[in-house]
């Protein structure tokens, strides 16, 4: 038959690269193995329990949380006022939109090399101002630059994708519309805080989950190549603790479930970005 | 407007400008200096045009610890269009399929497919790594590209694509005598052919921008790609070659960063209706 | 020869019929156009037809061959659809030359046969051109040319002309009526244009809520409507439909308000008190000293006719149409031309004839 001939190689495909490991990592974060690997226990919601009580993985969920939340509120601040003035007439507009577009295409961990060159304690073209003004700049030492600067630099990465969503979000704005507000006498500021950001609103939630589901997941190379997660953990976020856990110290149990625990996070954060949507086409 | 200049508008737009540009420029310079110089902290912002002795070095014989970056850049090349072609066939034939035909468990298909979207290769890296083992495909070619192949986006926007196309011409095709197949080639394929070239670009820098994955998947030298080949450059301890480093992000930025740019026009486009 | 033949199609979308049992048979070169109100079913018996959907039951005879259950492209039937659905990245040429090549024609063959199609819908100079590039009524011709140049048995037109300006309709309305003469070949039209629907048929099929109602000549569909339906949906502006009861030995029909109109034409069958309705024309009333009182509520001038619409005592709706212009006026007395009156049975709505 056709039509099954035609959506097989794609369910194959899903089942063995999707659904298959999915299955397997529930599987395992209900189980734990003794150290040889030899037996494989059944041990119920022990694994995430104590997960939840290893103070590391609390306060590395937080870490996520403050890192992806500075992420995506500057990637997007940053967008939003480059979209705001690319949307006007001006001459140019089209060169500027092309030079504000190509960093789609850089990978986030080449994104971090571009930041090492600006920022390394040695090497770093901007560490030599920031010494000069008396700041004692070493990312490698202070937990809190580690920080700003991977944020930085994953936030960087991020602008163009959100500025390419916000400027076509403007343009969808029907012209009628801001016509009708400029009759209103509304202008400047006020019609960008009662006209265009409401209308701008889907894109703008749309985004929020996009960047970030992105900084929480994408990052891993970003923050590889700067910090590796350190100094310390100062850098470590959920995604560098499963790649630790799982890929360097191999407690399979463990890392199945910080897997079970982001797949859960990533099916609430993509069924309530569905509900919105359904609700607003529904509109 | 009104033949006046808006000097906000140009002042915004220059400093984000040079906000994307200043650090690739940086780096451009930094791959034409000495590497001693660099390592000093003494980069200069202007590149030395006659000194491109970094790019001849890594392309032929590579930094210590990784493949020569001719060699990588194969590497990335071949994932990143396979992944894009291989991603682009599946998904028409699957988005075709659950479009246009009745046939039974058509949902179920469709569900299945769309509940990938939930499940990204970093959150089940493990378990797929356990089964590229069981098959045979770490440190294979095939084990770097097909597991990225299925996902539902690609699906989901063609079958927007799909949706869109008028029932009437649909009918049409029948009433010329066009069977399925060639349905498919003759008419449904070159009316999406805007969307198939926004998807590529997409999926081409998806594809060469990944780390994750190749990083797990082929640990053997042969198999670095252009992006794990410099974290692997900037993570050696011993004396870091700067300028071969950022010689390397030259050449491993040009390839996506050229296909976004040739391809502009359709690239946003397909970018902003697809994941909407 | 009957070159299409229907019998007893029926079908079924769900509990919902909306053909219910069509039968109709076309001789060869005959233009037989479908029309009614959307939702009549028109649409859906084309699309049997064609073999874009499923008969529920019934046969469809296509030069001797039952049809119904083949597919569209096993039938030689061409179609001209509503919005044209020319194949966007397609020239104009290889818009026409697409059903011939899946045919397997030659290639010089192919060549010949469009190049003859272009020639006669006057697009020579069109060929290489996209759709995009094409105005509404160019486009249009090429929807033709593709019907045409696969010399069918069969053409099938939805609606072809619903999408274009009121002047191009005319003149295309015009040419499709030449070509399909010229070409003779067997059509189906369907349109819920009434004046398409009376200048290109030789006949008329009316379909109302999925039942024909009336099967005749667009003159004999005018001047003899089958029943109340046919009699307000053929005509502008509508028939008047008046309630009115069977009087003085049915020689006679007797208005809301006590008004009486005698047949000329002969007794109608039934008792006196029969409810029925009575129809006249707008332009078949006419000012004169003996009639009905009308008060004027609207006057609508046309150019070189007038519609008055008003009401009469009874508070019935009345429109007349006068010739020339008519302005100022409040009332007026018209006479019921009882040459040209409709007698309609009130409960079954079917025509009742002398």
């Amino acid at each position: 038959m056709l039509p099954v001939a035609l959506v097989l190689p794609q369910l194959l495909l899903t089942f063995f690269f999707f659904l298959w490991p999915a299955g397997q990592a529930v599987w395992a974060s209900f189980t734990r193995q003794d150290p040889f690997g030899i037996r494989t226990q059944f041990v119920g919601f022990e694994n995430f329990t104590d997960l939840f009580e290893d103070p590391l993985y609390v306060e590395s969920m937080g870490r996520t949380v403050v890192f992806s939340g500075s992420v995506t509120v500057v990637a997007m601040l940053v967008a939003l006022c480059l979209a705001l003035f690319a949307d006007r007439e001006i001459r140019g507009r089209n060169i500027y939109r092309t030079l504000l577009i190509w960093p789609y295409a850089v990978a986030p961990a080449i994104s971090a090399v571009l930041w090492i060159l600006l920022l390394h304690p040695q090497i770093g073209a901007f560490s030599h101002v920031l010494r000069m003004l008396g700041i004692g700049w070493d990312y490698k030492i202070n937990s809190t630059q580690a920080m700003l600067v991977v944020v930085l630099a994953s936030a960087w990465k991020q602008v163009s994708y959100n500025f390419i969503f916000f400027l076509a979000g403007l343009q969808s704005i029907p012209r009628s519309v801001i016509e009708a507000a400029r009759m209103d006498g509304a202008r400047g500021w006020r019609r960008l805080r009662t006209i265009t950001l409401p209308l701008l609103a889907p894109t703008t939630f749309f985004l929020l989950i996009v960047n970030f589901v992105y900084s929480a997941f994408d990052t891993f190379g970003t923050i590889q190549a700067l910090t590796q997660g350190g100094p310390g953990k100062a850098t470590e976020t959920l995604m560098v603790k499963v790649y630790r856990d799982g890929v360097v110290n191999l407690n399979l149990g463990s890392s199945s479930a910080q897997s079970v625990v982001l797949m859960v996070a990533i099916i609430a954060l993509t069924v309530v970005q569905s509900r919105f949507l359904n609700r607003k086409n529904a509109e | 407007m009104n033949g006046r200049t808006d000097w906000a508008a140009h002042i915004v737009l220059g400093l984000g400008v040079l906000l994307f540009v200043l650090p690739v420029w940086l780096v451009f310079a930094a791959s034409t200096q000495d590497a001693g110089a660099i390592g000093r902290g003494e980069l200069s912002l202007i590149p030395d045009l006659t000194n491109f002795s970094a790019y001849v070095t890594v392309l032929r014989d590579g930094a210590p610890g990784v493949a020569p970056v001719g060699r990588m850049l194969l590497v990335s090349a071949a994932m990143a269009i396979g992944i894009a072609f291989g991603k682009i066939i599946i998904s028409v034939l699957s988005a075709y399929a659950v479009t246009f035909f009745r046939f039974p468990f058509r949902m179920l298909c469709f569900w299945t497919i769309f509940i990938t979207l939930m499940l990204p290769v970093e959150v089940r890296i493990i378990p797929t790594y356990a089964v590229m083992a069981d098959f045979g495909l770490i440190n294979t070619y095939a084990g770097l590209t097909v597991p990225l192949i299925a996902s539902a986006t690609a699906t989901l926007l063609f079958r927007q694509v799909f949706l869109a196309v008028p029932d009437e011409l649909v009918e049409a095709a029948r009433m010329d005598g066009a069977g399925p197949l060639r349905f498919l080639r003759d008419i449904l394929l070159p009316v999406s052919g805007a969307n198939i070239a926004a998807l590529f670009v997409i999926l081409f820098v998806y594809g060469w921008n990944q780390y994750l994955w190749p990083l797990l998947v082929a640990t053997d030298q042969r198999l670095d790609t252009m992006v794990i080949g410099i974290v692997k450059m900037v993570g050696a301890d011993t004396a870091t070659q700067w300028n071969q480093v950022m010689a390397t992000a030259v050449l491993a930025l040009l390839p996506p960063v050229t296909i976004v740019l040739l391809m502009q026009r359709w690239f946003v486009k397909g970018l902003t209706e697809g994941d909407k | 020869m009957a070159a299409l033949v229907i019998e007893n199609l029926r079908k079924s979308f769900g509990a919902t019929d909306v053909l219910k049992g069509i039968d109709l048979s076309l001789n060869s070169g005959e233009m037989l156009v479908i029309v009614g109100a959307s939702g009549c079913g028109k649409s859906t018996l084309l699309r049997l037809v064609a073999g874009l959907e499923e008969p529920t039951s019934g046969r469809i005879v296509l030069d001797g061959r039952d049809v119904a259950r083949l597919d569209p492209a096993e039938r030689d039937i061409a179609m001209v659809f509503q919005n044209y659905a020319l194949y966007p990245h397609m020239s104009v040429f290889d818009n026409m030359a697409y059903g011939l090549r899946i045919r397997g024609l030659s290639k010089d063959e192919i060549g010949k046969r469009v190049q003859e199609t272009a020639g006669l819908l006057g697009l020579d100079a069109l060929l290489a051109r996209k759709p995009r590039q094409l105005s509404g009524g160019q486009r249009q011709r090429v929807a033709m040319g593709r019907a045409i140049v696969r010399e069918p048995k069969l053409f099938l037109f939805d609606e072809p002309l619903s999408n274009l300006d009121a002047k191009l309709r005319v003149s295309m309305r015009a040419e499709i009526r030449r070509l399909q003469r010229r070409m003779g070949v067997t059509s189906l039209y369907v349109t819920h244009d009434q004046v398409e629907a009376m200048t290109l048929g030789d006949r008329l099929l009316v379909l109302h809520k999925g039942v024909p109602v009336q099967l005749a000549t667009p003159m004999q569909v005018f001047e003899r409507p089958a029943d109340v339906y046919v009699a307000g949906f053929i005509g502008a502006p509508s028939m008047n439909l008046l309630d009115a009861a069977l009087s003085h030995d049915g020689t006679a029909a007797r208005l809301k308000g006590g008004f009486l109109v005698p047949f000329r034409d002969g007794k109608r069958p039934g008792s006196d008190g029969r409810r029925i309705v009575v129809g006249i024309r707008p332009e078949h009333l006419v000012p004169g000293p003996e009639g009905l009182d009308v008060t004027v509520d609207l006057i609508e001038p046309l150019g070189s006719e007038t519609v008055l619409i008003g009401r009469m005592e009874s508070r019935e709706l009345l429109s007349i149409k006068l010739p020339g212009a008519v302005a100022g006026i409040e009332s007026i007395r018209v006479a019921l031309n009882g040459e040209h009156l409709h007698v309609f049975d009130a409960d079954t709505g079917l025509r009742l004839d002398p």
